[in-house]
This record gives structure tokens, C-alpha cells and sequence, in this order.
């Protein structure tokens, strides 16, 4: 009880409605006044029901520690494991659940997948009675700062110190593409999060269309104007965006601004650092962006449309360059044509006195794995963490899904997707120049709805200049920064 | 019998009142209650915070936002519906002209047909109404702005619900769309069971349709369209609202908060941000406004019951 309790208050007063006679309302109204009355001798009733169960149940005993099993797994402890089921699908996960029962034949595996995570598993973490292994991803994902800040989260660190599962002489955390690791931390050393899945954001396009107008991939601002400049004379928009979620343009407008003014500059704008936003460096990419609309090089429209609909009028042509990460092949399949040769750049710079080389790309990792901290085999989900960090089970992924995974190799031997391959490349090309800016899962409400909806979708449509933009969104990370309500990190 | 009336009533209401009790007011209690605390929603750790998350609430301009569009789906929603559903429902029923040895009150031409289709939204549930509104105010390819071009209207494409002017007005189009179908049936239900020789005599004495309205039809419908108002009211604070602008919108409450609403902005503070304490001190806001909505609309439509 208790969890639903914002949500109950609309039902509540449906039911009301529904009679029309007066008398109902009235008595409502007195008998809530009452029973405000009465909330305050029932306190301490309510706060048992809250926090109900808490450790009603034990936790399993550890098993041997062995080579086989560096993390100590009970082998005959029930595990239960719940995934996300999203755009990725359940088979890589059960394909690794097998291998899990393969290798402890004694213990019993719960699997489920589920789009409700937090519906489902919240009252779970309430009651303290929460899985061994979540994916907790998709749009009901649970706040990962709120379930760190309140000790709800296993550290994972000994599932990255423990034996790679292909090479025993490697551990886990050596296994893994760059900031994965840290991208898990939030105040300090331990690792609460796995990411599984690794997503490589920037600027999508077609690569015949680009051909088509005789043209490469733009490394310099006014190469960018000079081919959407060519586009607009064929009839079609240099950029569309998702309009109506416009936190889809940073994947290209952050990088851009770390290889313009340095990764320090977005470290400063994540640590929500004073007039971290009044740097120079952001400033011009605002500009930069905001010229794109005034010379009529997004496709018009475009602030009404949402990710599908203008990634549909992008493979169909519309328009040239969208902002986007790795699941846009996978996402937009059905529409993007056979011939199409997509691909993904890192996000075209200013000019060559940029501080960071062009290639500097954004990429991180989705699909985030934890471990409850009060999980009753926590050291069976980390296990099957390990066995998921696998050679063989992160190649069967990329296979299925069309999407890279936090272990750092695993594509060889399988056909890549144009797509996906253009990422591969690109990652490759950029080298050491990844950067990860972390206000996207730090301070969600700030990314999404303050600097992406009502400051840089608002610019994009025109109706903000880049000045205004800035200031307005320097108001809302003054504001994020001064609320006490949000837990603050800070890049180590 | 005297004796063990009281056992007698008690009998019978203990059941319903007890589900009540159980569903509905202890719920208000709690989250009366989690108002007072930090609860994250998250874990079962929480401890009291007073007053604080009310201070917050004062504060803090988007709720001030979105209590203000609440509001504003609160007062235009019944407006816009109801009117329009009394002057369907009276055209279908009552507006019909007087043709020779038919009866004396009559529809239009084809209400039964219109009857149908007035009703027909009401079969879609809102989430796939909001779906096919949302691809309707596609600027690019949508129904709307091709129909615009369609009729030469090609400057006139405007963003719908990209643009903060337009947004709150177009979500709300889609809710009276959707909703107005179900008054017209309720409306003509109503109708039906006013007694045709108060039409016969408002016509003998000469009255047109407009008088014939507003002097027969909707005093003797009033109790009808009493409780109708305070139903489309609360569909508008409550949760035909927040699935129209959370499907459809940018963001979803923008562009700009232009949308935001107060059902919406609890559903984001309890299950994107995790702060469940703070999301039931704005519930429990929305709940003095939708008992002062139904306070209001009871006084002010208190008239006396007409007996026919």
C-alpha cells in the first residue's frame, strides 16, 4: 500500500463523480476535513504500513568461491532476474539465463520481461523484497540517483574485480569499452550500474543522399551551411529533429560543444557549476544551431513532429542530417529504404581552431543493469552479469539487436549492419575523444524538460535567439543546482 | 422493528461503506499523510518534513503553470461541451421543423444518423483518440495542415502542438472531440422524458426555437446538465487530461509548459523524478481544486426541482 497513492486521488474522485447528487460531495468534503483531523494519531499506523516487510526474508548463503565461480554463487539459491522489454527484446537475455542454468543445473532462474518496470518492481523495493537482477530501462524507468541516494543498490565491484568469464587473467572491468565503469558511479568509487548495451550518439544521414549532392560529411561549420545550402536548392532540409522531444539535439550539440571548447566545458555545465553555460564555446554552437533555422535549413515543420514521425520524413528524404543514437536503425527500419547506406558521423565542429580533433562523438552505455542491495542472491545476478559480459553471449546480442554491448570487442565474425559498422568506425576514429556528458541521467527533469524542451527546442523553433536560450536554461541549472530536493554529483 | 432499525441500516451499509472507506478515503489519508514526508517512492525510508514540501509547492512556477491550465480546462472543457452537446442534442430531438401530420416536436432531418455519429468517439478510448489527433497536427504530412494546403491555404501551416500559443487550445479541441458525443446522448435522454405538451403549449403561444430552448428545454434539463458539468469538470482535472496532453504534447507539457497540467506534473514528480512525497502535496492541491470545482458548480446551479 502506498505506492499509488498520487494515482488514487484522480480515481477517488471519479468515483465521486459519477453520483451527481449534492449530498455525496458535501459529505466528502466534511468527512476529508475530519479526517485530516484524525491524520495525525494514525501516523505511526501509516508508517508501518509503508515500510512493511523490510527483512522479512533472508538472504542466501554464499557458496564456494572457486575459479569457476570467482563470486561465490550459491549454486542452489534462486535467482530471479527482470528485464526490460524493449526495443531490444527478451531472447539475448533468456539466451544467457540458459547458459546461467547450465552452469548451476541446481539452482532455479525466475526470468520475466516486462515494459512496467517500475510499476511492477517499485512496490517491490517498498517492501524490500526486490529481484536479484533488473534492467531497469524504457520509459517507466526508476530514478537511478533517488535508489542510489536511499542505499537501495548492490556495489558492484566485485563483479568487475572478479575473472573475466572468457580469460580468467582478466578482470571484468578490463574487459569493457571506455566509461562504462564510470558512467555506473555517482558519488565516489563503487559501481551501481552495468551498463549493458552501448549506444553511439551524433548526426545520422544517408550516405547516398549525401552523394547524391556531390558532397562528404561536413567537418566545419560553413561546410555544414554550404551543403544545406545545396540541399535547400533540391528541395530538401539541411536538419530535422525530434520536435517535440527535443532532448534529441543534444546527441550532437554536446559533443560539438566539448570539440569546440574542450571537455571541460561539459564537465562544468554536468557539475551545474555557476555560469557553466555562459562559456564562450556554448555560446557559438547555440549560435551555430540557431543559424540553421534562420536560413530556413530545417525542415519546416519540424517542431510538431515527434522521434518517429521526423525520423520518418528523414529516411524519406526530407531531410538530411538528423541527431540521433543507435537505435535509429533499429528503430526506423521499417521505413528506411533498402539503399539508403546510413550512417553516423561524430558532430561537424566550428573551424580548425576547435579544441578537440573532429571525430569527438558522444557514446555510452543504455540498458542499465543493477543489483538491489537487498536482493537475497545478489551474487547470483552478478553472475549472470558476468556470463552476459561474455565474448560469446555480447556477440549474440550485437547479432540480434543491432547494437553494440559494453564489452569492448565482440563484433568480429558477424555481418555489421551499415549502420552499426558506421558506428564501429567512428568509434574507432575517434579514439580517446569519447565524452559522455552525464546531466542526461543525473538530472533528468533539467536535461529533458528545462534545457531540452523549453530552452533548445524553443531556440530551434525560433522563438528564443541563443542569448535568451542560455540565460534561460543558466536559470534552471541555478535553480537545479540550489534545490535540495535533488540529490547533486559531481565528476570525480 | 423500532428497536433494531439501526442494526438494520447498519446491515446494509456496512459493506459499501467499508470499500468506500477502504478505497477511497484511506487513500486520501496516505497521501495526506506522504505530503508531510520525503518519501522518495522508491524505498521505504522516509521521514517527516513538516511543511516543507507545501513551501516548495508555493514556490515553485511550474505548478503554478499548471494550476493555472487546469483551471483553465476546468472552466472552458464544460463551457465548450455542454453547450455544444445541449445544441446537438436539441437540434436532434426538439429543433427538427414542424412538418404536416408528423408530431409536434421532432429532430432535424437525419438525427437519427447524426445521433450515431456524434456518439461514435465515445467507442475509442482516449489513449487511440490522442494517437490519431497527435498524427493529425502533424505539421508535415498531418490531416489538418494537408487539408490546408489542399484548399490553397499554403501560408497558413501552422505548428499546432509545437507552438505554445496554440497547444493547450488544440489539446483541448481533441477533449471536447471526444467527449461532447456522450453529453448528446445523455442530453437526449433527458429530453425525451420532457412531457410534449409543454412543447405544444410554448408552441401555441408562438415561441421559436430559441425561446422554446431556453425557456422550456434547459430548466427542465437542469438537473442533467448539473451533474454533466461537474462530470466534464473533473475529466478535465483529472485523468482524460493527463492522458490527452501526456500522449500528445511536447515533452510531454510543453512546448515551453505551455500544456503542463496538474495531473500530469504528479505523474512526472512521482514516477520520473522520484520524489512521491512532493508528487501527493501537488495531489493533494489537486484535490481542494477539484472539490472547490464541485462546491462551486453545486451552489451555484442550486434551483428548485420542477415537478412534472
Amino acid at each position: 500500500m502506498g505506492s499509488t497513492t498520487a494515482e488514487n486521488d484522480n480515481g477517488a474522485e471519479d468515483i465521486g463523480a459519477t453520483g451527481p447528487e449534492g449530498v455525496g460531495r458535501r459529505d466528502l468534503i466534511k468527512r476529508s476535513a475530519a479526517l485530516g483531523l484524525i491524520t495525525v494519531p494514525t501516523m505511526s499506523f501509516l508508517s508501518a504500513c509503508a515500510s512493511s516487510g523490510g527483512d522479512g526474508e533472508e538472504k542466501a548463503e554464499a557458496g564456494e568461491k572457486t575459479a569457476k565461480n570467482p563470486l561465490a554463487v550459491n549454486d542452489s539459491a534462486r535467482m530471479e532476474f527482470v528485464l526490460f522489454d524493449g526495443g531490444f527484446g527478451k531472447e539475448y537475455a533468456e539466451d544467457a539465463v540458459k547458459i546461467y542454468e547450465k552452469n548451476f543445473p541446481k539452482a532455479s532462474v525466475k526470468f520475466s520481461a516486462t515494459q512496467k518496470i517500475q510499476s511492477t518492481l517499485q512496490p517491490r523495493f517498498n517492501q524490500g523484497t526486490p529481484p536479484d537482477l533488473i534492467d531497469n530501462s524504457g520509459a517507466e524507468q526508476m530514478d537511478m540517483g533517488v535508489l542510489v541516494g536511499k542505499n537501495q543498490l548492490a556495489d558492484l565491484t566485485p563483479l568487475l574485480d572478479a575473472p573475466s568469464y572468457d580469460d580468467a587473467d582478466k578482470k571484468v572491468r578490463d574487459t569493457l569499452r571506455p566509461g562504462i565503469v564510470e558512467m555506473g558511479q555517482f558519488d565516489g568509487d563503487p559501481v551501481w550500474i552495468m551498463y549493458y548495451a552501448y549506444t553511439v550518439y551524433g548526426v545520422w544521414y544517408s550516405r547516398k543522399a549525401l552523394d547524391s549532392l556531390d558532397e562528404q560529411y561536413p567537418e566545419t561549420w560553413d561546410q555544414m551551411l554550404t551543403v544545406c545550402e545545396k540541399a535547400k536548392k533540391k528541395g530538401m532540409a539541411g536538419w530535422t529533429y525530434a520536435g517535440k522531444y527535443p532532448y534529441y539535439i543534444p546527441f550532437s550539440l554536446y559533443p560539438m560543444i566539448a570539440k569546440v571548447g574542450g571537455r571541460e566545458v561539459l564537465d562544468s555545465i554536468d557539475n551545474l557549476e555557476p555560469n557553466a553555460w555562459k562559456n564562450p564555446a556554448v555560446k557559438a554552437c547555440f549560435d551555430a544551431y540557431y543559424e540553421l533555422y534562420q536560413k530556413g535549413y530545417i525542415l519546416k515543420g519540424t517542431p510538431g513532429l515527434d522521434h518517429i514521425q521526423s525520423q520518418t520524413a528523414w529516411a524519406e528524404g526530407k531531410a538530411l542530417f538528423i541527431p540521433n543514437g543507435s537505435w535509429v536503425e533499429n528503430e526506423s527500419a521499417k521505413v528506411i529504404p533498402s539503399d539508403f547506406d546510413l550512417a553516423v558521423s561524430a558532430p561537424t565542429g566550428l573551424d580548425s581552431s576547435d579544441k578537440m580533433p573532429f571525430g569527438t562523438i558522444w557514446a555510452s552505455g543504455g540498458e542499465p543493469f543493477i543489483v538491489p542491495a537487498k536482493a537475497k542472491n545478489g551474487a547470483g545476478g552478478m553472475e549472470q552479469l558476468r556470463i552476459m559480459l561474455s565474448e560469446a553471449s555480447s556477440r549474440n546480442f550485437t547479432s540480434k539487436v543491432k547494437s553494440l554491448t559494453a564489452y569492448n570487442g565482440g563484433t568480429d565474425g558477424i555481418t555489421l549492419t551499415p549502420g552499426l559498422e558506421s558506428g564501429v568506425a567512428a568509434l574507432e576514429k575517434a579514439g580517446d575523444n569519447v565524452v559522455n556528458p552525464r546531466i542526461q541521467d543525473w538530472y533528468v527533469q533539467l536535461q529533458k524538460e528545462q534545457i531540452g524542451v523549453a530552452g533548445l527546442g524553443e531556440m530551434m523553433a525560433g522563438r528564443l535567439t541563443p542569448a535568451e536560450a542560455i540565460k534561460k536554461i543558466q536559470g534552471f541549472a541555478d535553480a537545479a543546482a540550489k534545490d535540495s530536493s535533488i540529490k547533486h554529483y559531481k565528476h570525480q | 422493528m423500532q428497536h433494531g432499525k439501526y442494526r438494520f441500516i447498519v446491515g446494509f451499509l456496512a459493506v459499501p461503506l467499508g470499500l468506500y472507506a477502504l478505497f477511497v478515503v484511506w487513500p486520501f489519508i496516505q497521501s495526506i499523510y506522504y505530503s508531510f514526508t520525503d518519501w522518495t517512492g522508491l524505498s521505504p525510508e522516509f521521514k517527516m518534513v513538516g511543511f516543507d514540501n507545501y513551501e516548495r509547492m508555493l514556490d515553485d512556477t511550474i505548478f503554478w503553470k499548471s494550476l493555472q491550465h487546469s483551471l483553465l480546462f476546468a472552466l472552458v472543457l464544460p463551457v465548450v461541451t455542454i453547450g455544444l452537446a445541449l445544441f446537438f442534442a436539441f437540434m436532434i430531438n426538439v429543433g427538427g421543423r414542424h412538418r404536416k401530420g408528423g408530431p409536434v416536436v421532432t429532430g432535424v432531418r437525419g438525427s437519427s444518423f447524426y445521433k450515431i455519429v456524434y456518439f461514435f468517439p465515445q467507442v475509442l478510448s482516449i489513449a487511440i483518440v490522442a494517437l490519431l489527433f497527435a498524427f493529425a497536427y502533424n505539421p508535415d504530412s498531418g490531416a489538418i495542415n494537408s487539408i490546408l494546403r489542399g484548399i490553397g491555404l499554403d501560408s497558413v501551416q501552422p505548428l499546432w502542438l509545437g507552438d505554445p500559443d496554440l497547444a493547450l487550445w488544440a489539446v483541448m479541441a481533441v477533449l471536447v472531440w471526444s467527449t461532447v458525443g456522450f453529453f448528446v446522448v445523455l442530453f437526449s435522454a433527458g429530453m425525451a422524458s420532457i412531457p410534449t405538451e409543454m412543447y405544444e403549449a410554448a408552441l401555441l403561444d408562438g415561441a421559436g426555437r430559441a425561446t422554446t430552448f431556453f425557456r422550456v428545454t434547459l430548466p427542465l434539463l437542469w438537473d442533467t446538465v448539473q451533474s454533466g458539468w461537474i462530470y466534464v469538470g473533473i475529466l478535465a482535472l483529472g485523468a482524460e487530461a493527463f492522458a490527452v496532453v501526456q500522449i500528445m504534447t511536447t515533452g510531454p507539457g510543453g512546448p515551453d509548459y505551455s500544456t503542463t497540467v496538474m495531473v500530469l506534473y504528479v505523474y512526472q514528480k512521482a514516477f520520473r523524478d522520484g520524489q512521491a512525497a512532493y508528487a501527493t502535496t501537488i495531489g493533494v492541491a489537486l484535490l481542494v481544486v477539484t472539490l472547490a470545482f464541485a462546491a462551486i458548480v453545486m451552489r451555484l446551479g442550486r434551483r428548485e426541482r420542477l415537478e412534472y
